[in-house]
């Protein structure tokens, strides 16, 4: 288990450092000279200087990815273009929006996609079965966008239960926050939940084959039994991969479901900067997520060799 | 899907004749393919799409980019037949020249994905070694920022316009057909055949292109109608945040990001690129599906 835990971690570094290598690169992407190509149509010579001194354009760009390096390693993401404002004050600014929002969809996609998926896979072949496959194929496909506006609409404005766009803060009031958050993260939860009954499903139709479930079923135990001691608890490990595999994809989806209900958090001021061109917040949200996600892998990588030792050898 | 019934004669078709001779390798996908009804009609409405997109001016009945103020957001008509926009443009001849938009916008970066992603896992997987661990790296790496969010950073860091989001979203997919690609070239590589050519003296670029490519092909084609539907999805989403194509030219994430304003009166106008990206992607993916299973080796799973 240490050896795994080990080469997990030094498996880390290179990509941890790849990551900065992409998040950095993102400005030599750039055509042209990068000053005038920031600074937009109508910049003044002092703008475009300014953008030049501020990302220390003149210098090589080995020398400025090192410095850059030396200095997001202690926390400095540089400044907004425009603003002036630091890139990790305003990350952090937004982040708890995004991270409420994703927490409630991790949470309402489990609670929805894991009883699916074992009831489709415990009564596999059946109506309700092919019912719920059909569903999550339908589900996978529908634009995250559509949904939100179509809840908003609905839920929000037509029979006006919950609140449809806003953000209150958890220190503000726990009972807004929650209200608010509902349909955003529903929207948002209900791709990552078809994929976690698709995965529950193929868990619990692999397992239930198992000889030990069988031998449970011939003692005579109750199916709720055999379901949840033997069947379901071994058919969680693949899905808990999943979950960890989700956030990424939660992280870019949040970006559209911010916009549509208006919350403030880090895709939408993600937007702004897009529009803005400001690289150093670009780059900042890259290099935050990147390294978020590569070490939310890490870990899930490492909690499935807890949970199963035959990987771990591999 | 139907539950795996073994390749027994089916009742239509030539099959007669194929107890004479064997039958090729086309002729068993078609007859795979043909079985499953999702599939085919994926295919089918893929098919109807692609047409209107190419003779969109014959097919739609008006000017998608006209406007006539005194129909603005008229609702469903014998002349507007999903309604009209604000501005009093048809819905329906904007979703028909929406598709030119949305396909070949899709289909711009799938080719970026290819491009990037076959040859470099053709390589991989025959080379092994530091290539191969460098190249699987790097696609690691790529992978560990969320999609949309590298492609809008690429997006940030050009100019938001059609050609540089789908240049981003090609970027973005690259690593998945990479993984694909060189996860089917590491399996053909061991084969005797290749160990054969390589023993008879043939160049590891003919090995790849005669041996390797044929045997990539079908997870590839595969993985290709799945990217179609991911990047029919981001090209709307990226639309729908104005960093795609830009109006007066409308995609179908253009149509419903112009349309949120009207979600409460005019349902429709969201609704209907709503729906046609829905059914778009989901037919990309249904056939992707479907020619995983047709395509399949011999030995499949049961």
């Amino acid at each position: 288990m240490l050896r795994l835990v080990a080469r997990r971690l030094l498996k880390v570094i290179p990509l941890l450092l790849l990551v900065t290598v992409i998040a950095f690169g993102l400005l030599n992407l750039v055509p042209g000279d990068p000053a005038v190509q920031i600074a937009g149509e109508f910049a003044t010579e002092e703008q475009i200087e300014a953008i030049r001194t501020e990302l220390e354009l003149d210098r090589p760009w080995l020398s400025r990815y090192g410095s850059w390096l030396s200095d997001a390693v202690r926390g400095d993401l540089g400044d907004s273009l425009f603003s002036g404002v630091s890139v990790r004050s305003q990350i952090w600014d937004r982040l708890p929006a995004t991270v409420s929002l994703i927490g409630w969809s991790l949470v309402l996609s489990a609670l929805i996609g894991i009883p699916a998926g074992t009831v489709a896979g415990w009564r596999e072949g059946s109506a309700l079965d092919r019912f719920l496959t059909v569903g999550t194929t339908i589900g996978v496909a529908i634009p995250v966008f559509v949904t939100g506006l179509v809840l908003a609409l609905v839920v929000g404005i037509k029979l006006g239960w919950l609140p449809a766009t806003g953000y209150v803060g958890i220190t503000e009031s726990p009972w807004q926050w929650a209200r608010r958050l509902i349909l955003p993260a529903f929207a948002l939860a209900l791709t990552g939940a078809a994929e976690i009954a698709r995965q529950t499903r193929a868990g619990v139709i692999e397992v239930k084959k198992q000889d030990f479930v069988r031998v449970a079923r011939a003692n005579g135990l109750h199916t709720r039994q055999v379901l949840g001691k033997h069947t379901l608890k071994n058919a969680m490990i693949p899905v808990v991969t999943v979950v960890g595999l989700q956030i990424g994809r939660l992280f870019g989806l949040s970006v559209l479901v911010e916009q549509i209900f208006n919350i403030p958090g880090l895709g939408s001021r993600l937007i702004t900067a897009v529009f803005e061109n400001d690289v150093p917040f670009i780059q900042g949200t890259v290099l935050m997520l990147g390294t978020v996600i590569v070490l939310v892998n890490a870990g899930v990588d490492i909690s499935y060799g807890y949970f199963n030792p035959r990987v771990r050898g591999s | 899907m139907t539950t795996a019934t073994p390749d027994a004669a089916p009742s239509v078709g030539p099959r007669s004749t194929a107890a004479s001779r064997p039958e090729t390798r086309w002729g068993r996908f078609v007859r795979r393919f043909r079985r499953q009804r999702g599939a085919v009609a994926a295919l089918a409405f893929i098919v109807i799409v692609v047409v209107c997109a190419v003779f969109a001016p014959w097919v739609a009945p008006k000017d998608p980019i006209d406007q006539d103020l005194s129909a603005s957001l008229a609702g469903p008509s014998s002349e507007y037949w999903l309604g009209a926009d604000r501005l009093g443009r048809d819905t329906l001849s904007r979703l028909i020249f929406g598709a030119r938009f949305s396909l070949l916008a899709a289909v711009q970066a799938v080719l970026v994905a290819t491009v990037l992603g076959v040859p470099i896992g053709i390589v991989a997987g025959l080379a092994r070694g530091w290539v191969d661990a460098i190249a699987s790296t790097i696609a690691d790496a790529v992978l560990s920022i969320p999609a949309i969010v590298l492609a809008l950073a690429i997006i940030g860091v050009l100019k938001p316009n059609l050609t540089n989001a789908m240049i981003a979203i090609g970027i973005v997919y690259a690593p998945r057909l990479f993984r694909v690609v060189r996860s089917a070239a590491i399996s053909v590589r061991e084969e005797t055949y290749i160990e054969a050519a390589r023993a008879g003296g043939v160049g590891t670029l003919t090995i790849a292109r005669t041996h390797v490519l044929p045997n990539v092909a079908s997870p590839l084609v595969v993985q290709i109608s799945l990217a179609l539907g991911f990047a029919v999805l981001a090209e709307a989403g990226v639309s729908f945040l104005g960093l795609g194509v830009q109006p007066p030219d409308a995609s179908w994430g253009v149509m419903l990001g112009q349309s949120t304003a009207e979600l409460e009166d005019h349902p429709i106008l969201v609704l209907a690129p709503g729906i046609a990206i829905m059914l778009a992607v989901l037919s990309f993916n249904v056939l992707g599906d479907g020619l995983n299973d047709s395509l399949g080796r011999e030995i499949r799973r049961e």
